[in-house]
């Protein structure tokens, strides 16, 4: 280990504000979290990114105290809260439906963890102002949750959960509710005020546009255990498992055995024909199984094949136009199928027809088959 | 640990309901069929030895007259109380929203009102020159009393008028969570409205109905007051009977028995009721 | 689907006039100068004065109100309390004790009177009072119960959730957000509770003491023996109070339902 490493590990150690070690949690006879090591770094917008049921709202629950693990550590700013109280930590909580106190006015909600800590009225009220300007719901302080909308009350819960500056920020999915057009404005207003804030966020969303346009780091889950953290340009571009690639960039996963390899391209054979991908990681062994991923929009479909280009045979099978993208459905090999995309419609590709499908081998990557467990 | 203290206050507050269940519910009802196994003392009390004379007993014509005579009545009722409570619970699901509260409300207040008024009410028209008879002789259709009080017809009035309310809340309860698009469909599909009352609105409302059922037909065999009151002592129902043979002959084991056994005959129409519905809760109970 | 023709709303409007005829009557003749009910002799008030004269109806009346407000209160507490701890904790036997506890509303009243008769005699628990009050509680607890419970499941389980997140403790979230919110509930089951041990007579007969009358049986037995027209007058008192406390649950169930709103929305 070098120095700079050792450097390099103090450094992450001084800005972990969250460390999650080993964390298990069952319910009844399912196992919903596997084991999960996190480290969340101060100021940082995170984003737990995972289909419904991987258990991010879990692990979101047992950040806040809400759930007890089985085993494992929730360490805050260095101290160990596993069995804390969740009144007892300095961690709030945007709910996914907001939960808002449904018999309490906005200003009554804001000022509810202030008023549980006996600050004098007049401090509240300063302090409950200065939040709904934040959120831009200044004289709104009056109103009953029930005469809100769905961006209000958000903008609410939010207030809610900032106005005691916790250390950490827990969102679970609170674009969810909201419809596409105030989620992409929602979107913006959140990183203005993690900025504005300053406070670690911990993201949660099963909406790989929202992961990938917000956070600092994207953390992928599936079945329980993260399969990637890492830059939203790592997840996105650097995909290392078949799954991350399929859920965050809606890739395809084209498998085959390899052929060889150089310095930093293999080349293995699939379809009827043979691909080639960049090399990223692990060395690998001819003649070994491998998967590699290209995204939609990386496909180029040519009506015949250039010489001494890579790729293989298929067949246009369907057809469908939605949101200014094309998508083409192809098959080819022995029932394998594939989905390139186009931007517009213009298109001269028919069902039935044969085409050639090719990629550029550095938007191929290769990816393991197998979720680690 | 934090979860077990948790876990012990909530403990601690599901205590009082248990306690007072297991004392003052299942030990009762426990006592109950222990006692309809006792022998009756001689003049007074019990003796504690086990007998099954008190369910032979019943089997004696005169008692057994009395659980037919009761299930005749309560058949006779309940078929009126469908015929009179689901058409208005059916109708009353149709109502806009605003006029469904009110006709809730004009419902639950007679229901409300201790139904010993309502039925003195009856009494009051029913009786031998009463407010019936004087509207009848009036206008001239009957030229004599009609000594309706403590007749049968009395009785079934007010069985009827007392049980009607349970039927159209639980008829309504079912009827109003009803997807009307459901019928339309129906009738869009050629169906004619009858064939699509019978097809889609019956059968939708059918745990309603069926609860609506269960609830008057069990009060109407222990309903012992109205059978009292507006028929005199000319109808005897089990209600009745327990009654007498509580207060006034005090053999204590055989209405004991008597009670185990209209009280087998009760979870037998809910323990049916809730296999052919699936459904846990009585529709329209509170 | 809109009705074509008027004739349901027709059919409701007889209905609920034959509902009203008995009770109105009864007002009627509690005007009724002459003493036989039959014969309208012209208004007066003069069975109202006499009601007010008649030491008995009035102790009845007091047991009653006395009755009703201690068994509604005795279950209101242990009924909300176990409805709040079901939703936390679940034993094995948790399920059957539910059950049992809301069997006093399912089986027919006079087995109830019954049961409860044969046991206090057993118990050796002198008749009156106490005894009363232990069998009305018994089936005044299922209505608070069954109404609590059906509201806790209707409630947002985040908002506890939310205020302890906030900084309150078990208790103080409790207190501060689930207790307000299950007020309107406990309160019309309350009402519910309320209204039907007033009016009870099956279970009351069975379990009364020879020297405590409550207002029902006070009615029962002067309607088997010989009425007098301050039963009129009395009974249109018990009326109007019905339908206050009517129009007072009407009221609460629409705060609740007010207050309900909030959570459809955000789903």
């Amino acid at each position: 280990m070098s120095f700079r490493e050792v450097l390099n590990g103090v450094q992450v150690e001084i800005n972990t504000i969250l460390r999650l070690e080993q964390i298990t949690k069952s319910f009844g006879e399912t196992l919903v979290l596997k084991g999960i090591d996190l480290s969340v770094y101060r100021g940082e917008f995170i984003t737990l990114l995972g289909p419904s049921g991987c258990g991010k709202t879990t692990t979101l629950r047992i950040i806040a105290g809400l759930e007890i693990p089985d085993s494992g550590k929730v360490i805050l700013e260095g101290r160990d809260v596993t069995f804390d109280e969740p009144n007892t930590r300095s961690v709030n909580t945007v709910f996914q439906n907001y939960a808002l106190f449904p018999h309490m006015s906005v200003e009554a909600n804001i000022g509810y963890s202030l008023r549980l800590k006996r600050v004098d009225k007049a401090t509240i009220k300063n302090k409950v102002d200065e939040v709904l300007e934040l959120v831009q719901l200044s004289g709104y302080s009056k109103r009953m949750p029930h005469e809100l909308s769905g961006g209000q009350k958000q903008r609410v819960a939010i207030a809610r959960a900032v106005i005691n500056q916790p250390k950490v920020l827990l969102l679970d999915e609170p674009l969810g509710a909201l419809d596409l057009q105030l989620r992409r404005e929602m979107q913006t207003e959140l990183k203005r005020f993690q900025t504005h804030l300053g406070i670690t966020f911990i993201y949660i969303t099963h909406d790989q546009e929202e992961a990938l346009n917000m956070s600092d780091r994207i953390a992928v889950m599936n079945e329980g255990a993260f399969v990637q953290i890492g830059t939203p340009a790592e997840v996105y571009d650097r995909p290392q498992t078949a799954f991350t690639a399929r859920f965050v960039g809606s890739a395809n996963i084209i498998e085959g055995k390899l052929l060889s390899q150089d310095k930093d391209t293999v080349t293995f054979s699939c379809g009827d024909g043979i691909g080639i991908a960049n090399l990223h990681s692990t060395p690998l062994t001819p003649g070994q199984s491998i998967a590699v991923a290209v995204r939609r929009e990386h496909l180029h479909l040519l009506k015949t094949a250039p010489e001494n280009a890579h790729g293989f045979d298929a067949i246009v099978k369907e057809k469908s136009f939605s949101g200014g993208i094309l998508q083409i459905l192809l098959s080819y090999g022995e029932g394998k199928e594939l989905i390139a995309s186009r931007h517009g419609l213009d298109s001269n590709l028919s069902p039935g027809d044969h085409v050639f499908v090719t990629w550029d081998p550095e938007h191929a990557v290769p990816v393991d088959l197998e979720n680690p467990a | 640990m934090k979860t077990k203290r948790r876990n012990g206050l909530s403990l601690l507050s599901i205590m009082p309901l248990y306690l007072f269940t297991i004392v003052f519910v299942a030990g009762p009802l426990i006592y109950l069929l222990v006692l309809s196994f006792l022998t009756r003392a001689e003049v007074w009390g019990v003796v504690n030895k086990f007998t099954l004379d008190n369910y032979r007993n019943i089997l004696d014509p005169i008692y057994l007259k009395t659980f037919a005579e009761s299930f005749k009545l309560a058949i006779l009722s309940t078929s009126l109380v469908v015929l009179i409570g689901y058409p208005f619970g059916y109708f009353m699901a149709k109502l806009s929203a605003a006029w469904k509260r009110y006709m809730m409300l004009l419902i639950m207040i007679p229901f409300w009102i201790s139904s010993l008024i309502r039925l003195y009410g009856w009494i009051i028209i029913f009786r031998a020159n009463g407010t019936l008879d004087g509207i009848l002789m009036g206008i001239g259709i009957t030229s004599a009393p009609l000594k309706l009080l403590y007749t049968y017809p009395a009785v079934v009035v007010g069985m009827v008028y007392a049980l009607v309310p349970f039927m159209i809340f639980a008829v309504y309860s079912s009827a109003e969570k009803l997807d009307w698009s459901m019928v339309e469909a129906a009738r869009d599909l050629g169906a004619t409205r009858w064939k699509a009352f019978t097809t889609v609105s019956l059968k939708m409302t059918l745990p309603g109905l069926l609860s609506g059922i269960v609830l008057t037909f069990i009060p109407s065999m222990g309903l012992f007051f109205i059978a009292d009151l507006l028929g005199g002592n000319k109808i005897v129902l089990v209600g009745n009977l327990i009654q007498e043979q509580l207060m006034k002959a005090h053999n204590w084991p055989f209405a004991a028995a008597l009670s185990v056994v209209l009280m087998v005959l009760t979870s037998l129409m809910i323990f049916l009721y809730r296999r052919i519905t699936n459904v846990k809760e009585l529709e329209g109970l509170i | 689907m809109k009705n074509r023709t008027k004739l349901p709303n027709v059919y409701l409007g007889i209905i609920i006039a034959i509902m009203y005829l008995p009770i109105l009557i009864v007002i009627i003749y509690s005007f009724n100068t002459s003493r036989i009910s039959s014969i309208w002799g012209g208004f007066s008030l003069k069975w109202y004065v006499e009601l007010f004269r008649d030491q008995s109806i009035l102790e009845a009346l007091k047991n009653s109100i006395v009755l009703a407000t201690l068994s509604s209160l005795a279950a209101a507490f242990i009924g909300t309390i176990a409805a709040v701890g079901f939703t936390r904790v679940k034993l094995r036997s948790s399920g059957f004790v539910e059950y049992l506890s809301t069997l006093p509303i399912m089986i027919p009243e006079i087995i109830l009177g019954v049961v409860f008769l044969i046991y206090f005699s057993l118990l050796g628990l002198p008749f009156g009072m106490t005894t009363l009050i232990i069998a009305h509680t018994a089936f005044c607890i299922p209505y608070v119960f069954m109404l609590v419970k059906a509201r806790l499941a209707g409630m947002d389980k985040n908002l506890a959730e939310a205020a302890r997140d906030l900084g309150a403790s078990g208790p103080r979230a409790f207190l501060d957000i689930t207790f307000p919110l299950i007020l309107p509930a406990i309160a019309s089951g309350m009402l519910l509770a309320f209204a039907m041990s007033f009016d009870d007579v099956v279970i009351s007969i069975f379990v009364t003491g020879v020297n405590t009358n409550t207002l029902p049986i006070k009615i029962y037995t002067q309607l088997k023996t010989g009425v007098t027209p301050k039963i009129n007058a009395l009974c249109t008192l018990m009326f109007f109070v019905t339908v206050m406390l009517g129009l007072l649950f009407v009221f609460i169930t629409n705060i609740t339902n007010k207050r309900t709103t909030t959570k459809e929305s955000s789903q």
